[in-house]
């Protein structure tokens, strides 16, 4: 890449920060702490801006492609085709009166919509998106992206809880039981990853994907399946937001927050949902890296195309798919992913292993890589799909003791008369 | 720990830890009991992050803030609703007992040792050096560990699981 000097040049927006260290540190001689904070601080309010910026976006695309797959039209009043819906919806959450319940547990109810904006935004600081513009490239990046995407469940589980309402009670226990299933799907999804590309830094995870030209989305396809499955379970996203099932159990966690308590949920929603995009392009998709396209293109701009395109899949299956019930959903994660993220790591782990120990050049070995793994992909899914759906009757999951607990509605099938088949 | 930044981090992260801790302790309800002690686990995490041990830190925000939270909330959501609260017990005066006698001795310990201060600064990558070890010189107990940690999962779902077949 030649260097970036000139301020048109828009390739690097991180250049621009640098410049601002350096006039500082020169000019004015800060001390470090002052450059250290300065730097933070840009970083965080220009994630922050894109993110709203995005999130206001995308209340109106996702309404108008949601819209669009249900055979109707969507929001088109406000302004020229509805563009204005999303500031009209903005404004009306923070007009409206924020209802607090009588019985509601004061301190963390109101605790409960703050903390669910940590996770989401915090796994920003770790995505590279572009050349030098990461705000903190952890060498525990994969690591921490988890564990933060972890801690969600505490704020939905407080939410729940001091809404003293059974129905967010519900939800906010749907989030936990679900969420414990497929942390561990996460887990093993991106250890496939890592076994890879050999460091947990997703600076570096990139790197490799540039380096051999070879996007993991094309090496690890079943790690990637399953990590936006147990992504978007994470991140209640429809078809699995069984925690804010409308149709079951009123809104679930947030039942009883209206105004802009609603709206921080809301807004949350969007933020996690952008978050995971930008993991799951960072480890998959080449990052902001494309087969020497970024030499051309804005790297942050090819990165945000790709981080847009994985959210549009999200709504793709919010409008497409019908909602899971929480027994189906919990026994999908430890009866069908489970077992496959465990063989996927260990194909990748004797691969990785062939392919060092061996003295294989990258060239023969990552096409061959590539097409095995897509071919395991495609047999395990099908093959243990198929094995599971012809278990014998009498060995098929009958109650789901837990699962009834959290709010599942189950059906017992009525007895037949002893004689008929 | 020469530069003010990781003296102020220390101090703040030790008051936020064990703040909290002590509020686990006062809180009478039992869900914000958790609250706290989930925040005490994340200000221990911020103290190994000073220690420059980062490995430990996200594992300590994966585990303890992740997943043994969730593993109490399901303890205290299991737990009839006339104990939800931290009541009094008959056992107060002996635990209060115990825990001076564990916090005075390590109090006494560290203050009487003649550490010794390492020349050396602040660990580079710790997650592959944690990893080699784990798999190398330490793979024994290692490999026990998850064998113990399978029984005593197998355990749970023996114990738990309902006698005899569910009405069909």
């Amino acid at each position: 890449m030649p260097a970036l000097a000139a301020w048109y040049d828009l390739r690097d927006l991180g250049h621009y920060v640098t410049s601002v260290i350096n006039w500082l540190q020169d000019d004015l001689s800060a001390p470090d702490w002052v450059t250290y904070v300065v730097s933070g601080v840009i970083g965080i309010v220009a994630i922050l801006l894109w993110l709203l910026i995005s999130q206001l976006s995308f209340i109106w695309i996702e309404r108008r492609i949601i819209g669009r797959m249900q055979a109707r039209i969507g929001p088109n009043r406000v302004g020229p085709r509805g563009l204005l819906q999303p500031i009209a919806d903005a404004l009306k959450l923070l007009l409206k009166e924020a209802i607090t319940v009588r019985l509601a547990d004061r301190p963390l109810f109101w605790l409960g919509p703050v903390l669910i904006f940590v996770p989401a935004m915090v796994v920003f600081a770790v995505i590279p998106f572009g050349k030098g513009m990461t705000l903190a490239d952890l060498n525990v990046g994969v690591l921490f992206v988890i564990a933060i995407g972890s801690t969600n469940t505490v704020a939905v589980f407080i939410a729940g809880w001091s809404s003293n309402n059974k129905f967010a009670l519900l939800g906010a226990m749907r989030t936990v039981a679900m969420l414990i299933s497929y942390e561990l799907i996460q887990v093993l999804a991106l250890l496939g990853v890592v076994v890879f590309a050999g460091s947990m830094r997703l600076g570096e995870v990139v790197a490799w994907q540039s380096h051999y030209n070879a996007w993991l989305l094309f090496l690890q396809p079943l790690a990637l399946v399953s990590f936006m499955i147990a992504s978007a379970v994470e991140i209640n996203r429809s078809p699995m937001d069984i925690s804010e099932a409308e149709s079951e159990i009123v809104a679930g966690y947030h039942t009883e927050y209206s105004g802009i308590k609603f709206g921080f949920f809301y807004t949350a929603e969007y933020f996690a949902g952008f978050a995971i995009s930008a993991v799951t392009v960072t480890l998959f998709l080449g990052g902001w890296t494309a087969w020497g396209l970024e030499e051309w293109v804005p790297g942050w701009l090819l990165f945000l195309s790709k981080l847009y395109l994985v959210f549009f899949l999200f709504i793709w299956t919010r409008g497409t798919l019908p909602r899971l019930r929480i027994d189906q959903l919990m026994a999908f994660a430890w009866k069908f992913l489970l077992p496959l993220a465990l063989v996927n790591v260990l194909v990748a782990g004797g691969e990785v292993l062939a392919w060092r120990e061996g003295d294989i050049s990258s060239n023969v070995a990552l096409p061959i890589f590539g097409v095995a793994n897509a071919v395991l992909a495609a047999q395990l899914i099908i093959g243990w799909g198929t094995f599971m759906g012809h278990l014998k009757p009498e060995r098929r999951a009958k109650r789901a003791v837990l699962t009834q607990e959290l709010g599942a509605v189950y059906y017992v099938p009525p007895k037949r008369p002893a004689g008929e088949p | 720990m020469d530069d003010a930044g990781s003296v102020i981090a220390f101090w703040l992260l030790a008051a936020l830890t064990v703040g909290s801790a002590l509020g686990v302790i006062a809180v009478r309800d039992l869900i914000r009991a958790l609250v706290l002690l989930i925040t005490s686990f994340l200000g221990v995490a911020g103290l190994y992050i000073t220690l420059s041990a980062d490995f430990v830190a996200v594992a300590q925000v994966l585990i303890y803030a992740g997943a043994i939270s969730i593993l109490l909330i399901f303890a205290i959501m299991l737990t009839p609703r006339a104990s939800r609260d931290n009541a009094e017990t008959f056992l107060q005066v002996p635990a209060f007992l115990l825990a001076g006698l564990v916090a005075f001795t390590i109090a006494f310990i560290s203050l009487q040792t003649d550490w010794s201060i390492a020349e050396r600064g602040g660990f580079g990558e710790t997650a592959s050096a944690i990893g080699e070890a784990l798999l190398s010189k330490y793979v024994l107990p290692f490999e026990m560990a998850s064998v113990l940690l399978l029984v005593a999962m197998l355990g749970a779902i023996v114990l738990v699981r309902p006698e005899g077949t569910p009405e069909e």
